[in-house]
Formats: C-alpha cells, sequence, structure tokens
C-alpha cells in the first residue's frame, strides 16, 4: 500500500514535471487516423497514414499552425464500420477532438452519423471529421454534416471529369462497369451510366458488375466476362486489393482494353500492371508524380527517402496545410472555432486555388487524367520524369480537369451548430 | 463455347486449390475425429514461410522446405497441444483449435507484420501457358493445377500402395486392433496431422503468391474449407476433391450469370414496383450472390444428404 502510495506521488510529480517543462506555446494539437491497419486493406491504409505524419511533420517544420503542433494518432478500424466506432469510442475517450479517415465510404457513414450526435450531445467537446478518401457523393449531399470536410473530390465529380475526357475518343463504343458492392462502387456506377448517357449515348454498356468489397480473391471469372462482353473500355472505382488483382487477372488473361480507372496509382497497382498497362491504364487524380509541381517534388522526394515509398496523396498535405492555417486564424485548436474557419476557405495550392465549399463541404479543385506510361529514361516521352514504385513506368498527364468542370450542384441542407 | 471453356478452366484451377487446402483437413477429420479450426493457418503459415524462403534461395526451394516446416510445426501441435487435451473430449479439441488460429493469427502479425508481403510468383512461371480463343491462360494457373494433381496422386498411392498407408487406413476403423497388433497408433495421429498440415502449407505455397499474403488470407478461406468438407462428405477424401471442383466451377460460373429473380419472373409478365423491399431483393443478380452459393449448397447438403456427396457415416 506503502509503496502504492509512494509510485502514484512520483507519477504525479513526473507528470507535473512533463508538462511544465516544455514551453505551453506549443500546444499539440492531436488528429486520429481511423482507417485499416490490419487485414485485407492495411496497405492502403499505412500508405496514408504515413502521408498523414510526413505532412504534419512539414506543417510542424514550418509553424504554420501558430503556435501548435501537430500529432497524427493512429487507430485501427479493418475497414470495418461498427470496429470503427468502437474506435471512435477511443477517440473521445482520450479527448482528441479530430478524426481523419478516407478508406471506405461504409466507414464514413457511420461516422459522420455518430459525429453528429456525439457533436449534438456534448456542446464544448465536439470532433470535426477530415475525410480524404471516401468519396460517396452522399456524404456531401443527402447525409452532409457541419462537421465532415471533405477534401477529395467525390465519385460524381470523378465521373463528371473522366467521362469528359473519355467521350472525346470516338473510338470508344462498348464500356464494362466493374465495382465493388457497397455504397461507393454503386455510385460509381450510377454516375458511370448517368454521365455516359449524357455525353455519349451512343456508347454502349455491356456491362454492370457489382463484387463484394476485398472478399474476392479470383478475378479470373470476372475477367473472363468481360472477355466475353466484347467491352473495349473498363471503367473501375475498384481500390486495394480488389485494384491490384482484378489488373493482375486481366493482364494474366491477355485482355486488352482501356482501363479507365480511380485508383491505379495507388499503392500496389502499378507494381502488379507492369508492362501490360502501358499506354492503357488511366487514372484521375487531383495529382501525380509528373505533374510539374516545385513544392510538392521536394516534399515527394523526401517521403521516398524516409519511407521508399511515393507520395500519392497530394491532398493529405493540402488537408494538414488548411487545417494549420485554419487553427492559426482561429488561434485556438478548438474544433468548433477551427470548424468555422475551415468552411469557406480558399487556400492557394500549387495546382491553383482550392475552395472548401462552405455549402457541402466540398473542396473543389482541379483534377488529372493521366496515362501510364514508360519513363523518359527507359524511352517514353520526356515528361515522364518520375516513375512509380520503381517501375520503369510512370503517369503523364493527359489532361487537367479544372474545378468548374467537376463541380456538382449540391442538395445538401447544412445544419450549423 | 470461349467463354465457357475459358470459365471452366478457371474454375478448375481455383477448385484444385480449394482441394489441396481441404483434404489435408478432411484427412485429419476423418483419422482422428479432430475438426481443426486452426487449417487455414497452416495454409497461411505455408505461404509466409514460402516467402521468406523464396527472397532468400528462391521459389523451387520453398515449394519443397515450406510444407515440410509446416507439417513439422503441425506434428508439435498435435503432440504437445491436442494430445494433451485430447482426453477431455471433442469440445476442448475444438476450443483449442479455434484457440490456434488467433494465436497464429497474431504470431503472424508479430513476425511479418500487418501488411501484405511481396511474395511473388517467380518468373519462369509468369506469363501465358496457353490460348484459348484469345484469351490467354497463365502459366502459373496451369502449375497450380498439376501440383494439386500430383499431390492427389501421391496421397491416393500413400494410402492404398503403401504399408504406412495400410495402417493408417486400418486405425481409422480399428484403432484397437491396430494397437493390438504392435503398432504405435498416437504416433500415427502425429503423423497424419503433421501431414494434412504439410498439405495445407503446400497449398499456401501456391495460393500465397497466385493471390495476396497477408493475415487476413485464413480467415478468408477459412470458412469456405469447412463448406468443401461437409458437401463433399466428413472424412471422404474423393468427396473432398468433388466438392472442391464443384465448388470452384459453381462460384466462377454463377459470376457470369446476370439472371435475377426479378429477370426471372419478368419472364413469367410479373413485375414488382420498383423500390420496394421486395423489388430490391429480387433484383440481386446471381452474379452479386456469387460469394453467398458455396454456403447455400452446403446449408442445401445438410438438410438433404447430411452425410455429404460421398461420407460414410452422419
Amino acid at each position: 500500500m506503502l509503496a502504492h502510495g509512494a509510485w502514484s506521488l512520483a507519477a504525479a510529480l513526473a507528470l507535473a514535471f512533463a508538462a511544465s517543462l516544455p514551453a505551453p506555446a506549443q500546444q499539440v494539437v492531436k488528429l486520429a487516423y481511423i482507417d485499416p491497419l490490419s487485414g485485407a486493406f492495411a496497405t492502403t491504409g499505412d500508405h496514408a497514414l504515413k502521408h498523414f505524419q510526413f505532412a504534419a511533420e512539414e506543417v510542424n517544420k514550418r509553424g504554420s499552425a501558430g503556435g501548435f503542433r501537430l500529432e497524427v494518432v493512429a487507430f485501427d478500424n479493418r475497414v470495418s464500420p461498427q470496429e470503427s466506432l468502437n474506435q471512435l469510442k477511443k477517440v473521445i475517450d482520450s479527448g482528441i477532438g479530430y478524426v481523419i479517415q478516407g478508406q471506405s465510404s461504409a466507414v464514413a457513414l457511420a461516422l459522420t452519423d455518430a459525429i453528429d450526435k456525439h457533436n449534438e450531445r456534448n456542446p464544448g467537446r465536439e470532433i470535426v471529421y477530415l475525410n480524404y478518401a471516401a468519396v460517396d457523393p452522399d456524404l456531401t449531399n443527402s447525409k452532409c454534416s457541419f462537421w465532415h470536410f471533405r477534401f477529395d473530390a467525390n465519385s460524381d465529380m470523378r465521373m463528371e471529369a473522366l467521362t469528359t475526357y473519355l467521350a472525346k475518343d470516338a473510338a470508344i463504343k462498348r464500356v464494362y462497369l466493374i465495382n465493388q458492392n457497397y455504397s461507393f462502387g454503386q455510385a460509381v456506377a450510377r454516375a458511370a451510366r448517368a454521365d455516359l448517357a449524357r455525353k455519349r449515348p451512343d456508347i454502349q454498356i455491356v456491362g454492370d458488375d457489382l463484387h463484394p468489397l476485398g472478399q474476392v480473391k479470383d478475378f479470373a471469372p470476372y475477367v473472363a466476362k468481360i472477355k466475353a462482353s466484347g467491352a473495349d473500355t473498363v471503367i473501375t472505382g475498384n481500390w486495394g486489393n480488389d485494384m491490384t488483382l482484378l489488373i493482375r487477372a486481366a493482364k494474366d488473361a491477355g485482355l486488352s482494353v482501356n482501363f479507365y480507372t480511380y485508383y491505379a496509382g495507388a499503392i500496389g497497382a502499378p507494381t502488379v500492371m507492369g508492362d501490360a498497362a502501358i499506354g492503357r491504364v488511366k487514372q484521375i487524380t487531383e495529382w501525380h508524380l509528373n505533374v510539374p509541381t516545385k513544392d510538392t517534388e521536394k516534399l515527394a522526394a523526401g517521403f521516398k527517402k524516409k519511407y521508399n515509398l511515393d507520395w500519392y496523396f497530394f491532398r493529405a498535405s493540402t488537408m494538414m496545410a488548411m487545417l494549420a492555417e485554419a487553427v492559426q486564424r482561429a488561434g485556438s485548436a478548438e474544433p468548433k472555432a477551427v470548424a468555422k474557419r475551415l468552411e469557406g476557405m480558399r487556400f492557394p495550392t500549387e495546382l491553383g486555388e482550392v475552395e472548401m465549399r462552405a455549402a457541402d463541404h466540398q473542396l473543389v479543385q482541379p483534377l488529372y487524367i493521366s496515362t501510364i506510361e514508360r519513363t523518359a529514361a527507359n524511352g517514353g516521352p520526356k515528361e515522364v520524369r518520375h516513375d512509380v514504385e520503381g517501375t520503369a513506368m510512370g503517369f503523364r498527364t493527359d489532361a487537367r480537369i479544372e474545378p468548374y468542370v467537376s463541380a456538382q450542384p449540391t442538395s445538401c441542407q447544412m445544419k450549423r451548430p | 463455347m470461349e467463354f465457357f471453356l475459358v470459365t471452366a478452366l478457371n474454375g478448375a484451377s481455383y477448385g484444385l486449390l480449394l482441394f489441396m487446402l481441404s483434404s489435408g483437413l478432411t484427412l485429419i477429420f476423418s483419422m482422428m475425429g479432430v475438426l481443426n479450426f486452426a487449417h487455414a493457418s497452416f495454409y497461411m503459415l505455408g505461404a509466409y514461410f514460402a516467402f521468406s524462403i523464396s527472397v532468400r534461395i528462391g521459389f523451387w526451394p520453398a515449394l519443397a522446405l515450406a510444407p515440410v516446416a509446416v507439417g513439422a510445426i503441425g506434428m508439435l501441435v498435435e503432440r504437445y497441444g491436442l494430445r494433451a487435451v485430447h482426453r477431455y473430449g471433442h469440445v476442448a479439441e475444438l476450443l483449442f483449435t479455434f484457440g490456434l488460429a488467433y494465436l497464429i493469427e497474431e504470431l503472424v502479425h508479430l513476425v511479418w507484420g500487418r501488411l501484405p508481403v511481396d511474395y511473388r510468383i517467380p518468373p519462369e512461371l509468369d506469363g501465358p501457358l496457353f490460348t484459348v480463343y484469345g484469351t490467354s491462360f497463365p502459366i502459373y494457373r496451369g502449375f497450380m493445377m498439376l501440383v494439386s494433381v500430383a499431390m492427389l496422386a501421391a496421397l491416393y498411392l500413400a494410402l492404398t500402395r503403401t504399408r504406412v498407408g495400410l495402417v493408417i487406413q486400418a486405425a481409422l476403423t480399428h484403432p484397437r486392433m491396430v494397437e493390438a497388433l504392435g503398432h504405435d497408433v498416437p504416433r500415427i495421429f502425429t503423423l497424419v496431422f503433421g501431414g494434412g498440415a504439410a498439405l495445407a502449407g503446400l497449398a499456401g505455397v501456391i495460393g500465397g503468391n497466385a493471390f495476396v499474403t497477408e493475415p487476413g488470407m485464413a480467415a478468408l478461406v477459412g470458412a469456405v474449407v469447412f463448406v468443401v468438407v461437409v458437401v463433399g462428405g466428413m472424412g471422404s477424401l474423393a468427396g473432398a476433391f468433388l466438392a472442391s471442383l464443384l465448388i470452384g466451377w459453381l462460384q466462377t460460373f454463377s459470376v457470369a450469370l446476370d439472371w435475377s429473380l426479378a429477370s426471372a419472373l419478368a419472364g413469367f409478365g410479373i413485375t414488382l414496383s420498383a423500390g420496394s423491399f421486395l423489388a430490391e431483393l429480387a433484383g440481386i443478380t446471381v452474379s452479386q450472390a456469387a460469394p453467398v452459393l458455396p454456403y447455400l449448397l452446403m446449408v442445401l447438403v445438410l438438410i438433404f444428404r447430411p452425410r455429404g456427396l460421398m461420407g460414410t457415416r452422419e
């Protein structure tokens, strides 16, 4: 008992010292990263986590968050909405006021709902939700929330941009849609149908498959089906293992079609695709390694040096920089005050000004469509200076899509506190 | 025709991989009456061992060494784990293997991390083997089928033509008699358990690089392996073979079918009003339901033929 008392006294003293030692000028703002760090989507989750940690360090180095330091704390949700809610409870209990999440819109929908309820019931202890990749349009439309901010172009915006580009290619006649069977994949398929019907009514949709998320081991039967349909182009929003296994199966079967993808550049996919992808696989992103951007190139080089991984989520640094700016403007790390500053913020990035639209908290930003090509060092076009994942390939810009092209009207009726 | 042939080949290669996985399970069950929940974990261990060996000394040594290592672990598990809980009955054994599955998964997390490892197909097996109507069939899939069929043949010969095989078969039905004849039945059990684990390990070596080697891979196949064993008939090797192929084909062919209940009803001139719950349910196509079909098959088999396709006991 005595020992116990002495121990807690020592601990209390140590704590008091620890608290008094660093100057209070450097207050820490903790950001809870809730995403898969184990299971089928762990690779993507881990890749993004490293982005945020790196981007937060950059912000801290520059001191752009005023007197605050950003610190990313990781929570593993195994892409399960249920598990995410458990993790959210932990986040709430540890008093963290910011949640970063992006993998899977099913998780995002569960989180916005839970965070909304929590904030309503606990004024003064609000949580702000920074979404970097969950692109279900509903999150900024019918299910929009004041506490949710999306830094990625949503699925409809990406499809709008993608089909605007695709529609110009008269050689495309037969399109096949293959997507994951949940809110996001269904949204991709729906938007593709609607946009193509509007822009190119002559294009025939020869297949529309929805497969279970992260459960398919063998994509060979799907590829056989695509082949049998006579499609010349495949549109897919697949990500994680579902993307790499699909492309691998297509390569194995010698399927030669154009792939219009959301995530061909995401970690693992370029390595698996190999030469078969050259000139055929396209992606739509807000940036890629061969978009000329001086500062980001430097950042990417630093990232590569530290983790031996490619910088992929341009929006991770945009998000951290905008958050830092909001914290600085608010002069406090209090989530509600910061959310009010983030709303409607216009922010200069290397690619032009972006805007966190006040009406629905959707970031409006330029997008790039790019194709996998050989790198300049391997006889490819000279603008393909950087390779992806150490392969002899890199992305080459086909088109830059200005924000006004991809921006979509919103049906959001925002309830502000 | 083209589609049919390609899909049949894909289904067969997937089915054969399933067989490699489930043969060990059914063997262990028929010998020892133990439903080994950790079986898929041995499959995962096989893949990880093969990865670790192949980055050091190449894929071919891994093909031989990894199953042996997994088999050795299996034998240790039987000798020092299962045998100890055996006297408490089947429930204890079941719980033991159940716990073991979790333990192995955590161990894999500790040793290899939570991320998928870059376990690749060796370059000499990468590429097309032949082309069917313009669709190429990868060498590796052919290799998977070859290994699986060779394993089936070897297993069959070992069980029916060798002395050890005869003793094993005898121990299966008359353990007391075999013991009375001077054979060490517990040691045979250890051997069978190790052998079963080694077969799962072999499947891991082959399946790990064909798909993805990650800590969730055991959970992903764990359930479907039991379906194979139940459908084929508990303890029947031939049944497991048939059931594996059946499920392989069921899963690959069902992907191709865009029929739904709604379209079938429409054929009779019945249309459901859009938006209702019933219409949504009926609108699910066979291809969307593909992953559930093996389980549906299992339920049907359990209802109408509880001993499975070729099983001998209920």
